[in-house]
């Protein structure tokens, strides 16, 4: 299975696909008096392909250089070394102009939602920022679109007019996802999107990224380290440790058949809740729901 | 350590040869010529030729440059033949006005702006930390507002100011301290206390706010750190919590600061020394600046930026020291 | 004792807390950040404390370690081995803390001071209830470091917190709340910061030493897994308030209360594809949750 992830027919070319990428980053290590220097490979020939519509997730614990491979596929970093391609386009390195045509088919929602938006800026300033660094016009308006897409997000369009500490963090990060929506791009970079949200909060940021898929078809890459979070919303997976690939293939595959022990180990380690109990809670729900 | 000692030694050097350049330029290239200066008003076009042969002025500039490098670490002469006159090195040339050595000028001001810099550096140290401090601990309160406020007062008046009316008041009013000058400790240290504790305390005024101010706010910073909360917890009494926990994040960053200032300070407290008309290599540097004495001011700036650059190495040395987290690391 | 006991408690609790509130001044007017809580732990046994942001959970805890700001006050009544906490004078409470109740915290690596050796940490904390020599701190040190498997205690007693990774952070934080051997341990989302590996050792690392010490533990977190693994007893806290508790077999097989019936269906599942997350609703989340009492 995890074959067809890597080899697509020539027909379609992925929607974003990245070869052998390696992010080296020189460190010292001792003491300033002792101090040794070398290389750190933080990202180790990393080559992933995301398809249009779907959603790939690249789980990791901290330091597996989960992170840095969102954002060398971001343009956010510049990799030591490999390719990346959008839809067939080598867009490795770039001029301006076409780092500006990236940016709008490919935009990132990030996981602080208050320390990624500006707290002087209104949201309808926020929202609109991207359209004005693209230089997009739109028809009928931006107040229009802006409305558009708060309601889309969930968000009162009335409040348009506030800034980002007027609002809790669920809504915050609506607001990210309502600004990387705004060029209407192909594909959504989340980089621990929901991991700083309550839970009650980060049910509610999955289930928007899972209708705005199915309604708008977005292909999202999905960078956490929460696998519960990660098998609700994935379709591919790719599990990453110390840089590198550990396996990657379907979430079921991943999840129910994992092939490396690094994998077995991860999901073993989350803690779930006694099955037993678990199945009697969901059993009394549906006699009460039954009954109202 | 040895490589990392070479490395910053080298930037040093990088540093101080950039250093000296720029001043060259701009002191002798864009000052009017020396040998008019010195020749005086009775002056022949033969006479002010002879100058410039005599300072190497009529060479060009970047050889004018390299000899007065080359001067410094091997000493130069002046003139040739008979009427040749030898500068050991390090020499930074002579002055125009008293045809003194500017390296020997520097050395024998040196002592007493050595006195000034670490008298009022005892005295901001002291005050300026111990202030912040308690204003830290009370936070909020009569103390910490009036304290804050005074030190806004001393970063804003003027040195020059606060001398002048303490001048007035100290010494022309109530008689009770001399006019400052610098005598030698050894004759009569009462005296040599009273004479400097002026300068020492207008000095120490302005540097003691701003210490006041950094100290309250790192250690307002280090109060609501996680492990202040910790040492709490563990039932620590509050004297411990404080000196231990609290005061060393806090102050690490304030020795850093202080070797630069101090460092400063050692190439002379300009308005001070020129206010109270004390012979430190501020008000060296004050002299010549107005009598165009371009030796003089070149030898003062670098003497002041080879101490500023050696403390800037210290000063890293010291945290590394300081600081585990820089001197191992993970 | 100064507060009137409502009914018998029986004198074998090791913590009986009833009625607590913790209020706090803010411009807008006092918040009640924790309000009505009652609760008993015995010893051995673990009682879980779970909320989102907001619910108090973390107030609650800094209340009976009597760690709270100034500003904050604390009614109700708090007894730890029968003797009232609340109304006690800091130097009182100090003889409390680190002795017969210690705490756990979330970020091990801000909650260990940068600059000295893990080893003074560790000792200082026995020494401020202990009058031993420096030498036989250490020694207890040793012992707690061994006790919480950090190999080569000798060598790494001298080192300092950033050369641990975080795991081993956490070993040390659990190494410092346990040299005094406590009564009582506040757990305040002890695992939240790490790895889900490191997690799963340090979950198994605290029920062990637990079960040796007999200590009665309150675990406070947001996970809910997690809380269902380690608890006997549950309370589920929002805005401030208790808002059910239980055996922790009641709370998950048969939870009464909607909070808590939309809280479990708002955890992502790893067994079953759920056609949409439900959520919990709008109205149980606090309108404003001033800024100065939201430490965690």
């Amino acid at each position: 299975m995890s074959a067809t992830t890597k080899t697509l027919p020539e027909s379609e070319p992925a929607l974003l696909e990245a070869r052998n990428l390696v992010m080296e980053f020189g460190t010292a290590s001792g003491g300033v008096l002792t101090q040794k220097k070398s290389v750190f490979r933080a990202v180790d020939d990393v080559s992933l392909s995301v398809r249009h519509g779907r959603t790939l997730a690249v789980v990791g614990e901290s330091g597996s250089g989960k992170s840095t491979t969102a954002r060398i596929i971001a343009k956010l970093l510049p990799a030591t070394s490999g390719s990346i391609f959008v839809e067939g386009e080598d867009v490795t390195d770039v001029s301006k102009d076409a780092l500006r045509r990236f940016r709008r088919q490919v935009q990132v929602v990030f996981q602080d939602p208050f320390s990624s938006l500006n707290p002087r800026h209104t949201v309808d300033r926020i929202i609109t920022a991207p359209l004005d660094y693209q230089g997009i016009t739109v028809p009928g308006g931006k107040r229009r679109l802006v409305k558009e897409l708060m309601e889309r997000v969930g968000l009162d369009p009335d409040h348009s007019g506030r800034y980002p500490s007027q609002f809790s963090g669920g809504q915050a990060q609506r607001i990210g996802i309502a600004r990387a929506l705004a060029v209407k791009p192909k594909l959504l970079i989340c980089d621990e999107a929901v991991s700083a949200l309550d839970v009650s909060v980060q049910a509610q940021v999955i289930n928007l990224f899972k209708s705005l898929q199915a309604e708008n078809g977005y292909s999202i890459v999905f960078i956490a380290h929460d696998l519960a979070v990660v098998r609700q919303i994935a379709h591919d997976v790719m599990v990453m440790n110390r840089g590198a690939v550990v396996e990657q293939g379907s979430r079921d595959d991943i999840f129910d058949r994992p092939q490396e022990q690094y994998t077995k180990t991860l999901l073993a380690a989350i803690p779930t809740i006694n099955p037993e109990w678990e199945a009697r809670r969901r059993m009394n729900e549906q006699r009460v729901g039954a009954a109202t | 350590m040895v490589s990392y000692f070479l490395r910053r030694l080298f930037s040093v050097a990088v540093i101080l040869f950039f250093v000296s350049f720029l001043t060259f330029v701009i002191f002798f290239q864009l000052s009017p010529d020396p040998a008019v200066m010195i020749c005086g008003k009775t002056c022949t076009p033969e006479r002010i030729e002879q100058i410039r042969e005599q300072l190497g002025v009529n060479q060009p500039f970047l050889t004018q440059f390299f000899t007065f490098l080359g001067g410094i670490f091997a000493g130069r002469s002046y003139g040739a033949g008979e009427a040749a006159i030898h500068c050991a090195a390090p020499c930074l040339g002579f002055s125009f006005q008293t045809s003194q050595s500017v390296m020997d000028m520097i050395v024998s001001r040196l002592p007493v702006s050595i006195t000034i810099a670490a008298g009022a550096a005892v005295l901001w140290l002291l005050i300026g930390v111990s202030a912040g401090l308690i204003s830290a601990i009370k936070s909020g309160t009569w103390w910490d507002k009036g304290a804050m406020m005074f030190a806004l007062g001393g970063i804003s008046l003027p040195n020059y100011f606060i001398a002048l009316v303490l001048q007035y008041v100290l010494v022309v009013q109530l008689q009770i301290l001399p006019f400052p000058s610098t005598p030698d400790f050894a004759e009569d240290p009462l005296f040599w206390f009273q004479s400097y504790i002026m300068p020492w305390s207008v000095l120490a005024f302005g540097y003691a706010s701003m210490y006041a101010r950094l100290t309250r706010a790192n250690v307002l910073d280090t109060l609501g750190e996680n492990f202040m909360r910790t040492a709490r917890a563990k039932g620590l009494p509050p004297l411990l919590v404080l000196r231990r926990h609290a005061l060393r994040p806090s102050l690490t960053p304030i020795v850093t600061l202080f070797g630069m200032d101090f460092a400063g300070l050692l190439g002379g407290a300009l308005i001070t020394e020129t206010v109270f008309g004390l012979n430190g290599v501020g008000k060296l540097a004050a002299d010549s600046i107005g009598k165009n004495d371009q030796p003089v001011i070149m030898g003062v700036t670098l003497m002041a930026a080879l101490f500023v650059v050696v403390a800037n190495v210290v000063v890293d040395l010291l945290y590394a020291f300081l600081d585990p987290r820089v001197r191992i690391k993970a | 004792m100064r507060h009137d006991q409502k009914g018998s408690i029986p004198a074998n609790h090791l913590l009986a807390v009833t009625g607590l509130g913790v209020r706090f001044p803010t411009p807008k007017g006092p918040v009640d950040v924790v309000k009505d809580l009652s609760f008993t732990l015995d010893r051995g046994q673990t009682l879980g404390i779970v909320g989102e942001s907001g619910s108090g959970k973390s107030m609650t805890s800094l209340a009976i370690m009597g760690l709270l700001p100034k500003d904050a006050k604390v009614t109700g009544s708090i007894l730890l081995n029968g003797s009232q906490t609340v109304d006690r004078s800091d130097a009182e409470l100090r003889k409390l803390r680190g002795d017969s109740m210690a705490m756990v915290f979330q970020d091990p690596l801000s909650s260990l001071n940068p600059y000295y050796t893990v080893g003074l940490q560790i000792t200082e904390a026995y020494r401020a209830h202990r009058n031993v020599s420096r030498r036989a701190a250490r020694a207890v040190a040793l012992e707690a470091m061994a006790q919480v498997q950090i190999k080569d205690p000798q060598l790494r007693i001298d080192q300092y917190p950033h050369q641990f990774s975080g795991g081993m952070r956490q070993r040390i934080m659990i190494a410092i709340a346990l040299c005094c051997e406590p009564d009582l341990i506040i757990a305040d989302e002890p695992t939240t910061a790490l790895d889900v590996t490191v997690q799963a050792q340090i979950l198994a690392l605290m029920a062990d030493l637990q079960k040796e010490t007999g200590a009665g533990m309150i675990f406070i977190t947001h996970d809910l897994a997690v809380v269902s693994q380690v608890a006997q007893n549950v309370i589920v806290m929002n805005t401030g308030r208790p808002v059910e508790s239980g055996t922790t077999e009641q709370i998950f097989s048969a939870p009464a209360h909607p909070y808590t019936r939309a809280l479990l269906n708002a955890i992502p599942r790893l067994d079953d594809d759920l056609e949409e997350l439900k959520m919990v609703q709008e109205f149980t989340r606090p309108k404003v949750t001033p800024a100065a009492v939201t430490t965690s």
